[in-house]
């Protein structure tokens, strides 16, 4: 007999069908979950993302940026799903205006605040150097609207060097743009977090002081599931994972205390 | 409005000032030889006068930033010129205005320029008029309509420039912060309505100055497109 081409076609469909139909399902069971990441986090979150992808099938689509201008985008309907603050008071917020999960707030990181110089030993181990002067410019985040320009602030006046330190700020829009300032050697030195100047144990270039916890408020940030997230299972898979082990290595790693 | 809010639109106008003052001085001799050379390198210099149209201001904010920078060429002239660096000071934000604001000034001028005939200026020469006493006394009353809308696009054009402040300005009460970073400032900081007074003068503004432009400067003056 001689063989039908449609009907060769239609054997080929039948016998190839259990693996469309699988790609299929694991498409539909692969889901892409819109996250909102706050800047100074951006490092470790693409390594988590990476490693979620890889676990879970799950891709995360990371935004980076202010976490005031993530609210003001939120509140307008951004598409985001999940949102990685860098404070406690904005996924509060977002809560208290039902824009956020009710009950999905959780703190993923908690910051530490470093006073850091690219030039090595110009930032001794004990922050002497704010005392002693002798530099043109100090960075630091806009503390109006980046908490770890506030706790720069808080360490400061604690340290009884505010007042004269004060004409020497250059403010950052967030904690990156502080970060460049001192990296391009513009402003001598500057506030930064730990997490972008340090990574396995140690500080990656030039010099810093950890600012012991007690200087400032504990930089808490906190993560939300959002309203669009609601019923996603990647989003509620991406807030599992960020409290599982390998993720808090991954964050530890990068000087976030635990 | 706050003394800040206040303190900034005074700091925007006095920058917006300076550097239309100045690209009216820098710009004039450039759009001049952009129009009347026939040098091969008239593609060359028009196309770097261009380019702020295009590039993002991220760009030259960053490169401004690293150039200026104690590191850089031009931090490093300055400092051994005796005057420091440049970011974090209003020279610096005039600098980087200069730059930015520059094919605002300098594209009106040069089209005006260009429309005026050949003949005009040998008439001028014919009546012994030195090419300087040509250039002002035939040149500049024709290229008016140029020098308006120049003066008028690079003055708003400054103040409406955010990206390149925000990247070397420092954000510094009365020297770098502009009302385009102070309004940023705002909304980041949740204070809508303060956001709202200065953005909706800025927006009043802009449009004012886009109306005068089109209603009273001839057409021949405007951008190259």
């Amino acid at each position: 007999m001689r063989r039908h081409p449609l009907r060769l076609a239609m054997k080929t469909a039948m016998k190839a069908f259990p693996l469309i139909a699988l790609l299929a399902l694991s498409k539909a069971w692969a889901a892409e979950v819109q996250v909102a990441v706050a800047s100074n986090f951006t490092s470790p979150m693409q390594e988590i993302a990476t490693e979620f992808e890889k676990d879970t099938g799950h891709r995360a689509i990371l935004a980076f940026g202010a976490t005031g201008k993530f609210y003001a985008q939120i509140a307008n309907g951004a598409p985001f799903e999940v949102l990685l603050a860098a404070d406690d008071e904005t996924p509060a917020r977002l809560e208290k205006e039902s824009l956020a999960v009710a009950g999905s707030r959780f703190t993923y990181a908690v910051g530490k605040l470093a006073l850091w110089s690219p030039t090595p030993g110009y930032v001794d181990g004990r922050g002497e150097v704010l005392k002693k002067g002798g530099f043109s410019h100090i960075a630091l985040a806009n503390p109006k609207t980046a908490p770890y320009g506030a706790a720069a602030v808080q360490a400061m006046a604690g340290l009884g060097v505010l007042a004269a330190l004060e004409p020497r700020f250059v403010q950052g829009e967030n904690i990156s743009q502080a970060y460049q300032f001192a990296a391009t050697g513009n402003a001598e030195l500057g506030f930064v977090a730990l997490s972008q100047v340090y990574r396995d144990g140690k500080i990656t270039a030039g010099s810093a002081w950890i600012l012991p916890a007690g200087l400032h408020d504990p930089i808490r940030q906190d993560a939300a599931i959002l309203a669009r997230g609601r019923s996603q299972p990647a989003a509620a898979a991406l807030a599992a994972y960020l409290k599982g082990t390998k993720a808090r290595a991954i964050i530890a790693s990068y000087g976030y205390a635990p | 409005m706050t003394v800040a809010d206040l303190g900034a639109v005074w700091l925007t106008l006095k920058l917006a000032t300076t550097v239309t003052l100045l690209l009216l001085l820098i710009g004039t001799p450039m759009a001049w030889w952009l129009a009347r050379t026939r040098s091969r390198l008239k593609g060359v210099v028009g196309a770097i006068v261009a380019l702020p149209l295009v590039l993002p201001p991220t760009v030259l904010g960053f490169y401004l930033l690293v150039a200026l920078g104690p590191r850089g060429p031009v931090g490093q002239l300055t400092e051994a010129l005796g005057l420091g660096t440049l970011p974090f000071t209003f020279p610096g934000l005039v600098v980087a205005s200069l730059l930015y604001s520059l094919p605002f000034v300098v594209q009106p001028l040069q089209n005006a320029f260009e429309a005026i005939p050949e003949r005009l200026l040998e008439a001028a020469a014919t009546l012994r008029a030195g090419p300087w006493d040509a250039f002002w006394s035939v040149a500049v009353p024709l290229a008016r309509p140029g020098f308006l809308s120049g003066a008028i696009l690079g003055f708003a054009h400054t103040v409406g420039e955010f990206g390149v402040v925000l990247m070397i300005g420092g954000n510094i009460p009365d020297r770098t912060r502009v009302v385009s970073v102070q309004i940023y400032d705002h909304v980041e900081a949740l204070e809508y309505a303060q956001a709202h007074w200065l953005s909706g003068g800025m927006l009043a503004f802009s449009f004012l100055v886009l109306l005068a432009l089109y209603t009273f400067v001839p057409q021949g003056g405007r951008m190259r497109s």
